[in-house]
């Protein structure tokens, strides 16, 4: 049990740590390397809420993909972090105001729920996780059993959104020349050479 | 439930997907020169995937023996009747298509892959029993209409066509998902029958509101008033084909969507959605009759047109009567034949260099130089205008007397009124044609495919599609009744 408290203390107070870093650190590309840290923090406390899937989820979805995403932008878009914080003192107010806002939508959502006065479905167990199965068994089982029809229509519309994206950007350019490999080694001395005797003051075709 | 009953029962669904893969391999080593003969395989497919659908229709199939998957699709004669109607108008989509895109050397092979698997997205959400099935068809047509409306990237309007339509696409899938997420949290269950049994008796407040964000998402999808801004700029801007393609055969799925939601999972909630569709029916009926007014395009002509049948089609939801049900989809059949007639022949206005006329302006004089394509287009305006001798007429009549029946008889008063104004427009694109001076602009000539297909459409409408109305009205019983088997 200890052990567990450890766990949590440390994974949640670098978490909160780590969060606070990325958005002090001046520098952008160490700002996503601390967002980095915060992930796989979070994933550790996921882990020992038990919810082993969504701590992978975090792992190979937001620091695989997402946090590389981020580094590429922040690393080949030129922005200017000094002029997009230049603003802070003027909107600092607008900005108190919707935390205030925020905050005071925490405190009723809260009060809301507190009070009970929400009478939500009950869900009739056909998707709850059988005893004894881990959760990524459990979410396997379900996505390639009993949701096998509409996993695989999900993938159709990703392969939809692959054929929009290349019918509507794939081009071919006449402007710019390719290095076609095949037709470099292909080629001979005898046809890339031509032994030429051009008239005086005729000039040459090319 | 076996693997194997389901896997029978969505066979339509399994040919599209399996040959929109093939096809596309087969597109990825040909390339575009083989985008005609991919066409023509395209609608074989279709075919063959209506065969596949029709006896379901014919034998009137419902109830537990049509669910499949857990119960999350419903391979009922509902369903059938809608997926006959959306194959056909993605053929007739695909037939004209090559034509129009060849003259522009912009014919890409991926276009009749698209379709494909827009049609497979349609068929998944119109036999969609289950909330997950609904969103999944619903993205997968969407997502495959984005890239078809901005197919002619190098023209201005058709980008601009395809990036409205997808950003304000998206905030709808997201006002509709906000519903589905309130729906599902009030009800505890994604499945219809489920959520018609948690709002038996009583709603929450919740409910309430999901069912409200659910019906704006789905407004927006058969651009219903006040939902509907996006639909002339999409028209006008899109090519001309896939204009036709957004206005039969998606709008025929986001209906059928539409009534298996109001009437099976919110079946039992009438008091929530029918002051809802009845003010969407009113309004759509009045805004797209007013609208079209002042329209100089045919276009956009065509796209207020489509608003104000959308608006006839829900006077039938709000009735929420298995007769009402039964009257939209008889309306909806004659609307996808009056649409894919109106927009042939709009396609078939060509001047001499072959570039499409879309100026009302344009067509003075049409009469004396092009009579069969006027006479055509002059069928198509008054059978929209729904007057009498033609099959528009029968549409209009069956919704009407759904609502009488009903006792909406001030909805029905209303509509009858609006379809006055309506007529107004309609009426001054014939007169344009057959009493203005000639403006000899229509003179270019057409393929074999717009003429068999304007022909086809042209015969349906007329005074002889009369002889199906006993048919017809049959097939829409057995699908309506499909839908109430649960009440």
């Amino acid at each position: 049990m200890t052990i567990q408290l450890i766990a949590f203390y440390l994974f949640a107070s670098l978490a909160v740590l780590s969060g606070a870093v990325t958005i002090l650190a001046r520098n952008p590309v160490h700002s996503v390397l601390w967002l980095i840290l915060a992930f796989f923090n979070a994933a550790g406390l996921m882990v020992l809420a038990g919810a082993e899937f969504i701590a992978m989820l975090l792992v190979i979805v937001y620091v695989g993909a997402v946090a590389v995403l981020f580094l590429f932008v922040v690393m080949m878009l030129d922005i200017d972090f000094a002029e997009l914080r230049a603003g802070f003192i003027r909107n600092a107010p607008v900005g108190a105001l919707i935390a205030v806002v925020l905050f005071g939508e925490l405190l009723i959502g809260v009060g809301a729920y507190r009070a009970g006065a929400l009478v939500l479905g009950t869900p009739d167990g056909s998707a709850a996780t059988p005893a004894g199965v881990s959760n990524i068994e459990a979410i396997g089982a379900l996505l390639y059993g009993r949701y096998l029809f509409l996993f695989e229509a999900a993938g159709v519309i990703l392969l939809v959104a692959m054929i929009g994206a290349i019918v509507l950007t794939h081009r071919q350019r006449s402007d710019t020349r390719g290095q076609n490999v095949s037709r470099q080694v292909e080629r001979r001395p005898d046809e890339a050479t031509v032994n030429m005797q051009p008239e005086v003051g005729q000039g040459v075709s090319l | 439930m076996d693997w194997a009953t389901s896997l029978r029962l969505t066979a339509a669904e399994e040919l599209l997907s399996i040959s929109g893969l093939v096809l596309l391999l087969v597109a990825a080593w040909s390339g575009d020169k083989a985008s005609r003969a991919i066409s023509i395989a395209a609608v074989a497919v279709l075919a063959a995937a209506a065969a596949l659908t029709a006896p379901a229709l014919c034998a009137g199939a419902m109830g537990a023996g049509t669910s499949a998957f857990f119960g999350q699709v419903s391979a009922d004669s509902f369903a059938a009747f809608a997926k006959l109607l959306i194959y056909a108008a993605s053929g007739a989509t695909l037939m004209v298509a090559p034509a129009f895109f060849g003259r522009l050397g912009a014919m890409r092979a991926e276009f009749p892959i698209l379709v494909l698997f827009a049609a497979l997205g349609m068929g998944i959400m119109v036999s969609a029993t289950d909330l997950i099935a609904l969103y999944i068809g619903l993205e997968l047509n969407s997502l495959s209409a984005y890239v078809l409306a901005s197919f002619l990237r190098s023209d201005g309007r058709s980008a601009e066509a395809g990036l409205k339509y997808f950003v304000l696409g998206a905030l709808a899938s997201g006002i509709l998902l906000y519903g589905m997420s309130l729906t599902y949290g009030f009800t505890g269950t994604t499945s219809f029958e489920g959520i018609r049994a948690a709002l038996h008796g009583g709603l929450s407040m919740g409910a309430v509101f999901g069912i409200t964000f659910m019906l704006a998402g789905l407004a927006f999808k058969i651009s219903a008033v006040p939902f509907h801004m996006w639909t002339p700029d999409v028209y006008e801007g899109a090519p001309t084909p896939v204009t036709m393609f957004f206005a039969s055969a998606p709008k025929v799925a986001a209906m059928a969507l539409s009534m298996r939601v109001v009437l099976s999972a919110f079946g039992t909630a009438q008091g929530a959605w029918q002051p809802i569709v009845i003010f969407a029916a009113m309004a759509s009926i009045v805004v797209g009759a007013l609208g079209a007014i002042g329209q100089g395009n045919i276009k956009r002509l065509l796209a207020y047109s489509s608003i104000n049948n959308v608006g006839f089609i829900l006077i039938g939801l709000a009735t929420g009567t298995p007769a009402g049900a039964s009257a939209m989809l008889v309306y909806l059949a004659i609307y996808v034949a009056m649409t894919v007639g109106g927009f042939v022949a709009v396609l078939m206005l060509k001047d001499a260099n072959g570039e499409p006329v879309e100026a009302i302006a344009d067509l003075a004089g049409l009469s004396s130089e092009r009579k069969v394509l006027a006479a055509c287009l002059a069928m198509v305006m008054f059978s929209l205008a729904g007057i009498p001798p033609l099959f528009g007429f029968w549409g209009k009549f069956v919704v009407f007397q759904a609502s009488v029946d009903a006792g909406l008889v001030p909805l029905a008063a209303i509509g009858i009124a609006a379809s006055v104004i309506g007529a107004f427009y309609y009426l001054k694109v014939v007169k344009i044609m057959y009493f203005d001076e000639p403006a000899g602009k229509v003179v270019g000539k057409s393929g074999w495919e717009h003429q068999a297909l304007l022909a086809l459409s042209a015969l349906f409408i007329s005074p002889l599609g009369y002889l199906l109305t006993k048919w017809l009205g049959e097939l829409a019983d057995k699908a309506a009744a499909a839908l109430f088997h649960l009440a």
